[in-house]
This record gives C-alpha cells, structure tokens and sequence, in this order.
C-alpha cells in the first residue's frame, strides 16, 4: 500500500513561515495591487452605469423608423447612339411615415425578450408663452408604454403623469422651457406645428432629465394631439421604440427587427456612438492601468521566489539526490507563491472595500450626487482570479527553473 | 564464503567533459559491487572518483556504457524515474551534511520516507525514531538540525540516508568534514550496515585509513581503474 504525504507542502510552508517579512512584503504588493485593480474596475463600472441610466432617459434600446431614401441612379442604356441622362441622387421625397404600425407594434411584440414596445409621434414644433417662442420637439406618447421606457414619472419635478392621460391636451414640459417661459404646472401655452396648427395645451407637469439640452427642448403630449398637429390620421406613427431584455446586445436584435419589419432599426449604442467610442476608450485606459499595477505585483512574487531559490539551492539539490521529481519541486515553489497570492488577494480584497466605502460616501455634485461606486462581485472575482493567474505563474517560472537545477554541480562546488 | 549478489554494476564507462575543453574523464570503467560490501574508491583528486559516483548515484546521466543497478539497468532511463530509484534504493551521505535547518533533526529523516509513502507517517516517525537511536542521537530528534554540532548533523544526515533502507549507500567523502573520533563512529555505522543489515557502501574518500579498514578499495588515476582491490 502507498500512502500520499505532502512532504512539498510541508517544505513550502515551512519557506514561508520562516521568512515571515519576505512573504509579507511580496503579499503586500499584491494587496495594493489588486486593490487597485479593484477600486479602479469598480469606479468605472458605476461611471458606465450611471450614464447609460441617463441614456436610457430619452433614448430607448432601439428605435425603428422609416429612413430617408435615396434615388438610385437610372441603369445605364445598352442600346448604341443613346444619349446618357445623368441625375444626381437625391432624398426621395416621402412621408417619415410606418405604414401599418398596428400590425408592427403586434409583431415586435410577440419577439424573445422584447419587454416594451412603445410608438411615438415625434412633431417639431415652437412653444409659445406671451412674446417668448422656444423651438424644440414635442413626442407624441402612450402615457402608459412611454413611462415603462423612459421611467418619465422619475424625473417629473412637478405635477402628475397619469394627468397627461386624462387631460386631452396636457403637456408635459421639460424644466429648461418651463423656465425659460416662466410657466408651471396648471398653466397654458400654445404651440405652433410645422404644418402651422396652433393648439393651447394646458401644462400637467415638469420633467428633468438632466441632460439640459433635452430639458430645454422636449415635451411630451398625447400621440392623438401630435397627430392633430400633423394634420395626419390616427395610425400616423414615425417611431416604435422597443426596449430588450439584454440591452448589451441590442444590436443583435436591431438587426433582426430591420429585417423583419423592413425599417430602419437603430440600437441606442449606434444612436450614441460618441459616448460609446468614449466609454470604450475608457475602458481600455482603465484596464491597461489596473492590469499593469497587478503585474508588477506579480514581479514581486516573482523576485521573492528567486530569491527564496538562490537561498535554498542546497536544499534543491538534496531533495533532488534523495528522489524528489521535478514536479515536487515545482509544487514546493508555486505553493509558496499562491500562499503570498492568497494572503494578498484577501487583504487586497479587504483593502479595496474600504477604498470604495470611502468613496461612496464622496459627494461629486451636479446630476451625479454621491459618487456612484458600489460593491461589484464580479469585478472582486475577476480580480481574484487575475490575481490567482499572475501568482501562479510568478511562482511557476522561478520554479521550473529549480526543478531544473543539476544536483551534481551543487555538490561538486 | 556465501556466494557474491552484486547489487550495482556498470559496463565500460566512458565519460567526456565539453566545457572549457573536450576532456575524458572516465575511460571504460567496469565495476561492480556486491551485497553487503563496504567498497571505498580512492585517488588523487580530478582521477575521476567523484564523477563515477555521481554516475553510479543516477543524477548524472550523460555517459556512455551501461549502469545496473539491483539488476535493472537504469541507462537512459527518464528523470523521474531514475528519481524513483534514488528514493528508494540510494541513501547518499556528502561530505557536507545538506540537512534542511528549518526541519528538526526528525523531520530531516523523515522527508525521504514521507516521499516514498511505503508507510503511514505514524510508522515513518517511529522508524526515524529508530535511525536516530541506532546513531546515538534519539536526544536530538526534536531539535532543530542547525543546532547540532558538526558530528552529529553528519550522522543525522546518514541516518536521513538510511530510512527507506536503501540496498546501496553512496558517500561522497562522507567523513570529509570531521575529526577522527566522529571519523571512528561514522566508520563503525558503515561496517555495522553493512554486516547486520546487508547494506552496500561505496564511498569515495581520500583518507587512507578509512579506505584500508573498508573491505574492498578500488584505486583510480586519470580516469582508469588502477586496482580493483582483490
């Protein structure tokens, strides 16, 4: 019968225990490491959380609607001694218009994860009070739909939502304009369309988004009033916004809405590419960052190791003489390593939640408020298992280089 | 006389040193060595000795010939392997002592038994215990090997050497570093194993004394066996 002793585990417990200010100074640098790596990860995923959440204020997962087309140029003649007619393409002159939206609006519906289907009537037109006329857009909402995608009710400062419902000619103002105009909820405006119909609405309530352009600019009324502000008929709809389950990947589903409906479909990170392109770059910077200060931590590992086996190159020797393998050798060493790893993972970790607690509680100002970090388990696990990785191969090449020493030429000196 | 069991034996060994210059250090070596014999190799220094016995100790595989040991023939064996035998066939004892200092005296002797895992670490300990006695250091066993004095870490190690029961023990000037008395009990270990226990000894040294009370002496110069001693 064979028995299984860990004799390496012993030796390598025994290396770390007797040089206990090597071990903690090499674990120390994975601590501040990989707290680093934390901290940082952490903030920027709150950042990216944050401003997708302002995004997704006014701007649904995807929008679908009818794009400009452009004429096509007419094909060329086969036929000899015919004089070519050049025309320069143009915009095609036609409604912005989805035909049948009723039937749309069922069929996105009934698509996998589509959580919300919301058709909107999107109408330019001036805002007017007394002498001062405000330009912007006005969208034409169901109450209902609307608020489930925007979470208007959120941002309302004044006034109710459901009042939009049952006041024919409500409006639902953006701060910027109620400002500007100097008007508050109960109060009527007019507004003036591009096809020139004018209608006074009376203001139910304020909304504010934050993103002061939309604020001085947006309004929400009922789909029938901008219908009426058209001059068009009751199924005269120019946007279905549709939100998904897994807004990450909306582009997959635009893509098939596109093909599926024949309109255009735009997911909202199309819709936003310089925000996107802004994050992505955010992204990169932060990463190679925090990955680096990991790495060094690993060099520490690494040198510690080095050390630890220059030192112990007599006892490499004899083990090997009295029939340790390679691998037991190896096992000694990375051992050693991931127990540093271990240690400086666990403060690291620790470390990391104290600099995001004392974040949290840092007042930024503005739409932000407190700083919006919070604890992320998945940014904690992946900086463990990082850390992990790093360790075990800071340990691994001084190791093997071990297994590989000669017994023969230790003694013979 | 019992009929001689030779438990190690090499055929024609040859070996080449590259480095700085091509250099023969060992020119077709044949030897052997049998059950329960206390062999001692002696020459000049650079005859070749040590390089035969690290041949003949398996860690050094870059030769020409062949080396059996306990009739299998260990030549171009893999590396773990040729491990394996080491562990449980050699017992090596250098003329410096290479105990592990963080380990008491007992855990010492007990890493290459705990490597072979042939017992349950409750047996391994008490047959430490036991090497220890034999070598007159069971008040030692818990200390920690570094502070023992020189004679005694040196029987620590031999004791290290003999815990799996090795068929062969290897000594490189395993006296070496001590003065005659220690000499004296290291020389009478030697001859008790080999007696009682049966054990092979070939030790490389180059104090005459020792190598004249040994049984067999095989002489080197330049490489080439000068008398195999019988």
């Amino acid at each position: 019968m064979k028995y299984k002793h860990n004799i390496s585990s012993e030796i390598s417990t025994s290396y770390v225990v007797t040089s206990k200010k090597l071990t903690l100074i090499a674990a120390l640098g994975v601590t501040i490491g990989l707290a680093i790596f934390v901290f940082m990860n952490s903030m920027m995923k709150g950042f990216d959380r944050i401003s997708t959440e302002a995004i997704f204020k006014t701007v649904s997962h995807i929008r679908l609607y009818k794009d400009d087309e452009t004429s096509m140029p007419l094909p060329l003649s086969e036929k000899e001694n015919t004089a070519r007619l050049i025309v320069n393409p143009k915009i095609v002159p036609e409604n912005n218009v989805l035909v049948n939206p009723e039937s749309l609006i069922k069929l996105l519906k009934a698509q996998d994860n589509v959580t919300v289907v919301s058709p909107q009537t999107n109408v330019s037109v001036f805002y007017n009070s007394g002498k001062s006329q405000i330009s912007g857009l006005s969208s034409g909402i169901n109450v209902e739909e609307a608020d489930r995608m925007f979470n208007i009710k959120s941002t309302m400062v004044e006034g109710e939502l459901n009042d939009l419902k049952n006041v024919q000619n409500g409006i639902l103002l953006g701060v910027g304009i109620a400002t500007k105009m100097n008007v508050k909820t109960g109060d009527n405006i007019s507004i003036i369309s591009s096809k020139n119909v004018v209608k006074v609405m009376k203001v139910v309530g304020l909304f504010r988004t934050n993103n002061s352009n939309t604020d001085k600019s947006k309004s929400y009324i009922n789909t029938s009033v901008a219908q009426q502000l058209l001059l068009q008929s009751s199924t005269y709809i120019t946007d279905i916004n549709v939100n998904v389950k897994d807004f990450d990947n909306a582009k997959l589903y635009a893509d098939k809405f596109s093909r599926i409906t024949g309109y255009k479909a735009e997911d909202w990170k199309a819709a936003n590419e310089t925000l996107m392109a802004a994050s992505r770059m955010r992204k990169i910077i932060i990463t190679v960052i925090s990955t680096s200060i990991l790495f060094v931590a690993g060099f520490g590992i690494y040198n510690i190791l080095n050390m630890t086996i220059s030192q112990k190159i007599n006892d490499i020797a004899i083990l090997k003489a009295m029939g340790f393998r390679g691998h037991d050798v190896i096992r000694i060493f990375v051992q050693q390593a991931l127990v540093i790893g271990m240690i400086g993972s666990v403060m690291g970790l620790a470390l990391a939640t104290i600099l995001v607690n004392v974040l949290k509680h840092v007042y930024i100002g503005g739409d932000i408020g407190y700083f919006p970090i919070r604890f992320e388990p998945s940014i904690y696990l992946s900086g463990f298992i990082f850390g992990f990785i790093i360790t075990f191969f800071a340990g691994y090449i001084p190791a093997r280089k071990a297994a590989n020493v000669d017994p023969v030429s230790i003694f013979r000196k | 006389m019992m009929e001689k069991q030779p438990v190690l034996q090499t055929k024609g060994i040859t070996k080449y040193f590259h480095d700085p210059v091509k250099f023969q250090a060992l020119n077709d070596i044949s030897i052997d060595a049998y059950k329960g014999e206390f062999l001692t190799i002696m020459g000049k220094s650079g005859c070749g000795k040590s390089t035969l016995l690290y041949l003949l100790s398996t860690m050094d595989t870059d030769y020409e010939g062949e080396i059996t040991i306990d009739s299998v023939n260990v030549t171009g064996m893999k590396q773990n392997q040729l491990a394996g035998i080491r562990n449980e066939k050699i017992g090596f004892v250098f003329q410096f002592h290479y105990l592990l200092p963080e380990f008491s005296c007992l855990k010492n002797v007990m890493i290459p038994a705990l490597r072979l895992g042939n017992y349950s670490r409750q047996e391994i300990e008490a047959r430490a215990f036991n090497k220890l006695e034999i070598l007159g250091l069971k008040d030692q066993a818990l200390k920690p090997a570094s502070k023992l004095s020189g004679g005694q870490q040196q029987r620590v190690a031999i004791a290290r050497a003999l815990i799996n029961d090795p068929k062969l023990i290897m000594g490189d000037e395993p006296t070496g570093n001590l003065d005659s008395k220690n000499t004296q009990i290291v020389f009478d270990i030697f001859k008790q194993l080999t007696v009682e226990f049966g054990q092979t000894i070939i030790a490389v040294t180059h104090d005459t004394d020792f190598a004249k009370a040994s049984d067999r002496t095989i002489e080197m110069l330049d490489g080439k066996i000068l008398s195999h001693g019988r």
